[in-house]
């Protein structure tokens, strides 16, 4: 979801009063300790968890009088730092003290903070470079002319979640299931859809998705064809490719014909 | 300029995206590798000195000419910018996965502290990030990492280009917390001074 920038200027002295401001400013429970942490200017290696705990559960409690749905993920991070919080206030065990800098309680909450933090500003800078089409461009080609410049190159690689996509969008074409209708008694068997598949294969070079499923379209079909073409994928078989962007999506067998019938008898 | 460097020049010059040294030699290979990489190399350097409004620039393992950002706001003068608009948490999410890569939803989350399913199907849809397949580990959950267009828009010759987390962490360096011991911490001190440390 990309929701509007959030200002640079984070204060929080006017927490009370400007709270709904403040709540869309934070990305979750360790950006708001973070947070919380830098306007206390405290000592990230060496947060007094009280204080911490108090003001996390301080903005929590304002979230709830606001009515608003405290996400769950906020809660997760208050029961662990009730948690740390009690674990501070365990008595020390004699002779043992300062042996292992790693078990203090707060280790892995600090860890967890510095490796967002470190996130958070990676993504800074990320944005902070000269991004093409906002402060470089490039020559572009009139979209016409790229399009057919596409359609003579051939078909492109396909991604598996424009796969998908395609699959969805034919779903929604089919109209509703009636579910008073008694089914027929055919039913569709994956296997039977990849051997239709090859040996549509055989006459012709390219395929496409919806020439499969196009003589009838229910539901069953459509799904019993995905899987198979999946399937096809998964050994080997075909290469999928979409001849431009928001193209057509094509099926080329990926061996010779023959050989694709051996390896499946 | 060699006759070489100036059929590059054409090539790159008509294509709509960045041309890759293995491209060049497979359309050109009437050539060496070597000699092309030299023209390549040259045709960089006569854009350099000729210091104009854009230059030959390495990008997602291709060559390509852009303008540098001191003209852009002349360039979106005319040219309607794609504003590439990144929210907070989308920036985070693609940070992640750009250093983590391959990565999984939930380390994501984890890293994060939130759910990131939304983000992450934004990020897919504006194909920064794509599906690199499945994590051998129970559930078989699917595995993150970032597209060739990620590389293109941020500019980046390849991953490597990516500036490093340690150069980050300098960037930040100038601490928040200087002025600790003027804090009224109070009780918070000594709670800390008994710090629980377990065996």
């Amino acid at each position: 979801m990309l929701t509007p920038r959030r200002e640079d200027n984070l204060t929080l002295d006017g927490f009370h009063e400007s709270y709904s401001v403040h709540l869309d400013k934070f990305e979750g429970p360790l950006d708001l300790l973070l947070h919380l942490i830098r306007k206390n200017e405290l000592d990230i290696y060496d947060i007094p968890i009280s204080t911490i705990t108090r003001q996390y559960l301080d903005y929590i409690k304002l979230m709830k009088d606001l009515n608003l749905e405290v996400a769950g993920d906020f809660l997760v991070m208050a029961s662990t730092l009730l948690h740390i919080k009690s674990r501070m206030l365990l008595p020390l065990e004699e002779g043992e003290e300062g042996e292992e800098e790693e078990l203090d309680p707060r280790a892995e909450l600090i860890q967890r903070l510095l490796e967002y933090q470190q996130y958070k500003d990676a993504g800074m800078v990320l944005e902070a470079r000269a991004l093409l089409g906002r402060e470089v461009f490039s020559r572009t080609c009139p979209e016409p002319l790229l399009l057919a410049a596409n359609n003579e190159e051939g078909p492109l690689e396909l991604e598996l979640f424009e796969l998908v996509d395609a699959f969805r969008s034919l779903l929604i074409r089919i109209p509703a299931e009636t579910f008073h209708e008694v089914a027929a008694a055919e039913s569709f068997n994956i296997a039977d859809c990849i051997n239709e598949i090859l040996s549509l294969m055989q006459d012709r070079d390219m395929l496409h998705f919806d020439d499969l499923v196009n003589e009838d379209l229910t539901r069953e079909r459509v799904i019993a064809t995905f899987l198979a073409v999946l399937e096809l994928c998964k050994l080997k078989l075909i290469r999928i490719f979409q001849g431009g962007q928001h193209g057509n999506i094509w099926f080329v067998p990926a061996v010779a014909p023959d050989s694709a019938e051996v390896i499946l008898t | 300029m060699s006759s070489l460097a100036i059929i590059i020049e054409s090539l790159i010059f008509t294509a709509d995206s960045p041309v890759s040294l293995d491209r060049l030699c497979e359309l050109l290979n009437e050539y060496e590798r070597e000699e092309i990489k030299r023209a390549i190399a040259e045709l960089v350097v006569s854009y350099e000195e000729r210091n104009g409004s854009f230059h030959l620039v390495e990008v997602a393992g291709g060559w390509q000419f852009r303008t540098s950002p001191e003209y852009q706001q002349y360039v979106t003068r005319h040219i309607k910018n794609k504003t590439v608009k990144f929210s907070p948490s989308a920036l985070e999410t693609l940070a992640i996965v750009a250093y983590r890569q391959p990565v999984t939803r939930t380390e994501v989350e984890f890293l994060r502290g939130v759910d990131c399913g939304g983000v992450m199907k934004t990020l897919l849809e504006k194909k920064l990030v794509r599906i690199l397949g499945k994590k051998d580990i129970p559930g078989r959950p699917l595995i993150y990492g970032t597209s060739k267009e990620f590389l293109e828009i941020f500019g980046l010759k390849d991953l490597k280009g990516l500036p490093t987390l340690k150069e980050i962490q300098a960037l930040d360096e100038v601490p928040h917390y200087e002025q600790q011991e003027e804090l009224p911490l109070g009780q918070t001190i000594e709670i800390e001074n008994e710090l629980p440390f377990e065996s």
